[in-house]
């Protein structure tokens, strides 16, 4: 600090005594109203402290007790309560009943897409379109287990071949190749009577090999003409759709050794609620029946 | 602030401490021109949301109302949807070039008589006036030390501005509430917090710009008196004191003066506290009242009207030059008023700004005449791009959405173009006679559906190809449409 405090001429203001090739430095007073402002946010800041948990020590939390858990639990209390009155509402009606009023199937079509969208769309894909590996489409209109609200929202509430759910739906089909039921050359026979199925033989000799193969072994599920049979979640084989390779190869593979889909109960995870508004959802991607 | 003598290159101060005004009452052609406005604008402000319009059941009846929690500004007859906004740039666009074009002919009448900070300065005068008396007794009364009387007297005052500010504050609500509904929620205490901001905020600042920065708000705040002086020139009427007529100023029965008895009485009334024969200036706002109350006196002297008056500068300026030399007298007086014309009205600035202000007013007309009552959009879906049916038929899903600002309920048939023998199925919507999906819309909201195209099984089509969904009256004709595309696979029937 300089022992001799200059004054600028002009101002009138003190100097810092620092000066710069001839440049002085003027020691301004901060303006008061700046000052003011500082000594209330001086203020504020201890009131802060005190009220919140704002020193880093472990069970300070200040005296209203705020937490971020708290704050956040309160807010999802709020929304629940908020949105409890729709959902008791589609709690205790039947997925016909929703599809059928206005009112609720618009509520459940906007909520069902987000629950969809959490839980669904891993796997289905998030219109519903289904992915590669066995995850089938829920847009279009062949349904391996029932395509009727009923059925979704059984299949919904149980899920496919899992072990958390008693009445979880379950059919094995055979894995002929692995285990040896049908020969390399009877299964492409096989694979081949399938393609005849749909209309795609190129090789009528190897499909009518395979028909009595078919007959023997598939027809009991799949149907003599190969049209499914969503009971025991037999695909149709005479369509378009496939959920795995469509070519003689890939259905031959498939045949051998057969990889059957699985998937969890719902009900387990979700409010009834939100598994109606799934089923009403679902419904409508566009291949509901 | 005080600079430092000593040095030979000291600035001058740049700041003007702020001297109080105590404006004297006036009267005359220009005040009662003033009082109506004031009482008209006013009236305005405080009775319009109070106005009903019947909109029939489930809309609001409020006349005019901004309704920002559905989305919907309501004038009368008029609704906007907020993707109408423009309407209400457009008008704020007119209200510049208006502004522009009243200022070139008359000066700043927007400022002395209809600027809000005007109207409701003038107000806060008037109750001052009537609780504290005028111009000398208000001077003598913020002289005296505080006394119960000066207490009482303030306090009066002020408690008067708060009522007015609150009744302000509190109308500014009403055109974004229900007037009734808002104004008893207000009073027992159920209004939203926001409504109590708003109506906090707009009381407060009324308070305190009316009844304490007042000229200072147009002096120092408003930036239009700074640029003003780009839409004036020498054919616009504004407040001008005729100096070739009153110079030199002296006292009544002194030889050789003018007709400026230097009575103050044009500085006394003024609201800005400026001396109008300082020539224009930043500060004057055109109020016009000098020229009442230089008007008063002239009449008590006897001597013509309009020393100080609504005249051109080009007027002042060939009186100025026709009465150069001459001494104070009534030849003077004939010679500089001689030589005044008419003021131009018709000039190139006048043309433009009326031009421009015709066009945007067409445009915006035409706008509006024209403007769309339903509108259709689509969206595709894209997860899944297309969906391929058991039948090996390519399906196409999109989300109609249509809004219906009419309060009529209507019905619409869906066709398809671009795409012969799709099958149309809309979900949640009835079909018509002829199978057509038939959309029937909400009144005054938007109703979406979500519609499943089919192409027939075996088509062959290309990956991609344009699509027209096409909106069809009861009697067939085409009402909206809008374009999208249909894709597929490509390649393979």
């Amino acid at each position: 600090m300089p022992t001799k405090i200059e004054k600028d001429a002009i101002t009138g203001t003190d100097t810092t005594g620092h000066e710069w090739d001839g440049l002085k430095e003027l020691n301004t007073p901060l303006p008061t109203w700046w000052l003011y402002t500082f000594y209330a946010c001086c203020v504020f800041a201890l009131v802060w402290v005190v009220l919140y948990p704002a020193i880093p020590v472990q069970g300070w939390t200040g005296i209203t007790g705020w937490t971020a858990r708290g704050a956040i639990n309160g807010e999802m209390e709020t929304a629940r309560a908020r949105t409890e009155p729709m959902l008791a509402r589609l709690r205790s009606a039947t997925p016909e009943q929703i599809a059928a009023n206005p009112e609720l199937r618009a509520y459940a079509i906007a909520g069902g897409r987000a629950v969809f969208a959490n839980n669904c769309a891993a796997c289905h894909g998030a219109g519903g379109q289904g992915a590669r590996g066995g995850y089938p489409s829920l847009a279009d209109d062949e349904w391996i287990w029932g395509g009727d609200l009923g059925a979704i929202h059984r299949t919904i509430t149980h899920g496919i071949r899992n072990h958390d759910s008693d009445e979880a739906r379950v059919s094995m089909m055979p894995r002929f190749g692995v285990d040896g039921v049908l020969t390399r050359a009877q299964i492409t026979d096989v694979a081949e009577q399938v393609l005849a199925l749909g209309n795609r033989s190129t090789d009528a000799a190897m499909a009518a090999r395979g028909a009595p193969l078919y007959a023997e072994n598939c027809a009991s599920c799949h149907g003599e003409r190969g049209e499914g049979n969503t009971d025991v979640g037999a695909p149709n084989l005479s369509d378009r759709v496939w959920l795995h390779a469509s070519d003689r190869a890939g259905i031959a593979a498939y045949i051998a050794n057969p990889q059957m889909g699985v998937m969890p109960a719902f009900a387990q995870r979700l409010d009834p609620a939100l598994v109606n508004m799934l089923a009403v959802y679902v419904h409508s991607l566009g291949g509901g029946r | 602030m005080s600079h430092i003598g000593t040095s030979p290159a000291a600035p001058p101060s740049l700041y003007a401490a702020h001297r109080k005004v105590h404006p004297r009452a006036v009267n005359g052609p220009v005040r009662r021109f003033k009082w109506a406005v004031l009482m008209t604008l006013l009236g305005l402000y405080y009775i319009v949301p109070w106005l009903r319009w019947d909109r029939g059941p489930g809309a609001p009846d409020q006349a005019v109302l901004v309704d920002m929690g559905h989305g919907r500004l309501y004038f009368f007859w008029i609704e906007l949807w907020p993707q109408e906004v423009y309407f209400l740039t457009g008008i704020l666009v007119l209200a510049a070039i208006g502004l522009f074009a009243v200022t070139s002919l008359f000066g700043r009448v927007w400022c002395g008589f209809t600027c809000p900070q005007t109207v409701w300065t003038d107000l806060f005068m008037w109750v001052e006036r009537a609780i504290q008396g005028d111009r000398n007794a208000r001077i003598k009364l913020d002289a005296q030390p505080m006394s119960g009387r000066k207490a009482a007297l303030k306090g009066a005052t002020h408690a008067a501005w708060l009522a007015i500010a609150a009744a302000t504050g509190g109308a500014w609500i009403m055109y974004f509430n229900d007037a009734p509904t808002v104004t008893l929620d207000i009073l027992t205490g159920d209004a939203t917090a926001k409504v109590y901001f708003f109506f906090g905020l707009f009381a407060l600042t009324t308070y305190v710009l009316a009844g304490f920065a007042r000229e200072q708000v147009c002096t120092y705040m408003c930036p239009w008196p700074r640029f003003q002086a780009a839409m004036l020139d020498n054919e616009s009427l504004v407040v001008s004191y005729r100096g070739w007529r009153g110079e030199p100023r002296g006292k009544l029965k002194a030889e050789g003066v003018g007709d400026c008895v230097d009575c103050g009485a044009c500085v006394h009334v003024c609201p800005t506290g400026i001396d109008i024969r300082d020539g224009q200036q930043l500060e004057c706002i055109g109020c016009g009242l000098c020229v009442d109350a230089c008007n008063d006196v002239m009449k008590k002297l006897d001597r013509p009207q309009g020393l100080i008056a609504f005249e051109t500068l080009a007027n002042i300026a060939a009186s100025e030059a026709a009465t150069r030399g001459m001494t104070p007298c009534k030849a003077r007086l004939d010679a500089g008023m001689a030589v005044r014309h008419v003021p131009k009205m018709i000039r190139p600035r006048t043309i433009l700004y009326s031009a421009v202000l015709g066009a945007v007013a067409l445009v915006m007309l035409g706008a509006f005449m024209l403007r769309d009552m339903h509108t259709l959009a689509v969206l595709r879906d894209r997860a899944p791009l297309y969906v391929t049916l058991s039948d090996g038929a390519i399906r196409n899903a999109y989300t109609l959405k249509l809004a219906n600002k009419t309060r009529e309920i209507e019905g619409y048939a869906l066709v398809l173009d671009g795409l012969p023998g799709a099958r149309l199925v809309a979900q949640s919507a009835q079909a018509d006679a002829a199978g057509h999906p038939l959309l029937t819309t909400r009144p005054d909201g938007l109703t979406e559906w979500r519609v499943l195209v089919t192409a027939p099984s075996g088509a062959v089509l290309p990956q991609s190809m344009p699509v027209t969904f096409r909106l069809l009256d009861g009697a067939g004709r085409q009402v909206l449409s809008t374009s999208s595309v249909f894709l597929s696979p490509g390649g393979r029937p």
